[in-house]
């Protein structure tokens, strides 16, 4: 993805130069500013208590949310948790049972569809592409759908931008599947779109694959274009998205990664010491911030508390008074993937109930 | 409804460019299968006596070759949806601004181009060959212009009407080869009266004629309805209703 540069077009439209370093500067959308990017504005999606039945079953339920423009959003889940359906409900593809929901700034109708589909583009799972076909054939077929101006001009952009400029003549038959993926990106970048859905962009490509498509991403992402990403790879939301939602059918969460990770264990410390404590519980049972506490391992204690920062100070001045050796009392550090497992298995303990 | 002749003309060349590539398909359904159909038949009539040319005024013995537009057809339209919808190519496409009525349009156009010119070939290869090879007198008995005329006219009727129960097989089924199969099938009864009036089982008149062209302009017109209502983007998307 190197030897390439974007710039700041005219009218929204995506400029993409050759001779400067990228994927970070590679794509670009003008009109989305820094501030817009931060939420202003009116959002790019905005999601009201959707709900999507499949013959009486429901396979998302009453699901809200808003992303702003020029924001990489996250959609999380496990198999079967509704991501696509969202994606498809969104992309005009599905109509919603019930809810409503505004896209691009047009609220999401059947009237609306065309108008909607101008304005974003999908990536599905899998890339479709008409395998005897040429890449370069592939892109003109749908520049055509889009009904792109200077279609040539514009394909030979797009796929410098997924540094496929020399794979254009190539029957997509022959590709690897990474390159399939990146043809899959070329095409949904040609109409410039205002909302990018990426559904799972990263299924079953290798590491570098994974890298190079997390890095067009990225330039995207940094380049204004407002980036719905659905997968379940819970390092790639981590590193991409500004914000994720975790989905299980219906809703259970949304916010920065960070935040997550505070709702969820902000309220846990984990005090370790040299040696196992001899009557923990006479140690820990007696403290005002400490709600509950259990031992992880032989001399590592996790401690339920009201407020770490009151807590902390508190458990120290015990662990010491009870003559232990304190190697370290904190906040337990949580990845996003502790949220989401806390989350999910909640909903798997609950079903089973 | 006003129909985008851009994107039309997109998944137009596309197709063209899929049935070029495509070497069985095109072998299959606009080569093989046309010659299967006429080869045997001219090696008959190349054996005709000069006797049999009376015989043969009573009938309309080339007629039956408007089973190739009714047959050639069937199979390029019955891969339309499905085979977009096994391949994986559906969604993106759904995906796009094109609308239900321009895809299908396109795919009947895509289906119905080649068609005409492999039924038209076809029937200029057998007049060229039985104007070379024939008894002259079973030559001019064969080749008349009403019977002209009506291949003319009937092939693209039977052609479009082919396509449009082709389609709609093609947007219920979940499999291309039940689908081609189910094509085939449902284009029987449109070969089995050409054959009944090519073999003067069922007279051919000007009137029969009139009353055969509108019917199957009504039904091409009721096709291109239902075809347009069967099709479900969602379930095909989503696989439920």
């Amino acid at each position: 993805m190197a030897a390439q540069r974007a710039g700041v077009g005219q009218g929204g439209s995506v400029d993409i130069d050759e001779g400067a370093p990228a994927p970070n500067s590679s794509l670009r959308r003008s009109g989305d500013s820094a501030e817009v990017a931060a939420g202003g504005g009116i959002p790019a999606i905005e999601v009201s208590h959707v709900t999507k039945d499949f013959a009486g079953r429901s396979a998302v339920s009453d699901v809200s949310f808003s992303v702003a423009r020029g924001e990489v959003f996250g959609l999380l889940g496990p198999n079967g948790a509704g991501k696509s359906t969202i994606v498809r409900t969104l992309g005009t593809l599905l109509a919603p049972t019930s809810g409503s929901a505004t896209v691009a700034g047009i609220p999401l109708t059947r009237e609306n569809g065309v108008e909607i589909r101008r304005r974003i583009s999908i990536m599905p799972e899998s890339p479709g592409l008409y395998l005897r076909l040429s890449v370069v054939e592939n892109l003109e077929c749908f520049a055509g759908l889009y009904e792109v101006p200077d279609p040539s001009g514009r394909i030979d952009r797009v796929l410098r931008a997924v540094n496929l400029a020399d794979r254009a003549k190539d029957v997509c038959g022959i590709l690897s599947k990474g390159l399939r993926q990146r043809v899959a990106l070329a095409r949904a970048l040609l109409n410039e779109p205002e909302v990018l859905f990426l559904d799972e962009p990263t299924a079953g490509l290798d590491p570098v694959a994974s890298r190079d498509v997390h890095e067009l991403i990225g330039a995207l992402g940094r380049g204004g274009v407002t980036i719905f990403l659905t997968t379940h790879r819970l390092d790639e939301a981590e590193r991409l998205c500004t914000r994720v939602a975790i989905l299980n059918r219906s809703l259970r969460t949304v916010g920065r990664p960070d935040e997550l990770r505070e709702q969820l264990f902000a309220k846990t410390l984990v005090a370790r010491t040299l040696i196992p404590l001899a009557t923990p519980d006479a140690v820990f049972a007696g403290l005002p911030a400490v709600t509950s506490w259990r031992q992880d391992r032989p001399a590592t204690y996790v401690l339920a508390v009201s407020e770490s920062a009151v807590a902390a100070p508190a458990v120290t001045r015990a662990l010491v008074a009870a003559g232990a050796d304190v190697l370290s009392v904190g906040e337990s550090p949580h990845s996003l993937e502790d949220v989401y497992l806390e989350l999910i298995n909640d909903d798997e303990e609950a079903s089973v109930r | 409804m006003t129909v985008n002749t851009t994107r039309v003309r997109a998944i137009y060349r596309k197709e063209l460019r899929e049935y070029r590539r495509n070497g069985s398909l095109v072998i299959g359904a606009m080569a093989v299968l046309p010659l299967l159909f006429v080869v045997p038949s001219l090696i008959d009539v190349f054996a005709l006596p000069a006797s049999s040319a009376s015989e043969l005024r009573n009938g309309d013995p080339l007629l039956y070759m408007l089973g190739i537009p009714a047959i050639v057809p069937a199979a390029l339209a019955a891969y339309s949806v499905v085979g977009e919808r096994q391949q994986g190519t559906l969604e993106p496409m759904l995906a796009t601004p094109i609308r239900r009525e321009e895809f299908l349009l396109a795919k009947a156009l895509a289906a119905i181009v080649p068609s005409l010119a492999v039924a038209y070939a076809v029937y200029a290869l057998v007049l060229a060959c039985i104007g070379l090879f024939a008894d002259p007198a079973v030559a001019s008995a064969l080749v008349r212009g009403p019977e002209i005329v009506a291949q003319l006219v009937f092939t693209p009727l039977l052609a479009a009407w082919s396509i449009w129960i082709g389609i709609a097989i093609s947007t219920r089924s979940s499999d291309v080869r039940v689908a081609q199969q189910l094509g085939m099938l449902a284009n029987l009864p449109s070969v089995a009266v050409t054959t009944l009036v090519a073999y003067d089982v069922i007279h051919a008149t000007l009137g029969l004629a009139l009353v055969l062209a509108v019917a199957l302009l009504a039904l091409i017109g009721i096709g291109w309805r239902i075809t347009s209502a069967l099709f479900d983007s969602e379930r095909l998307i989503a696989g439920a209703r």
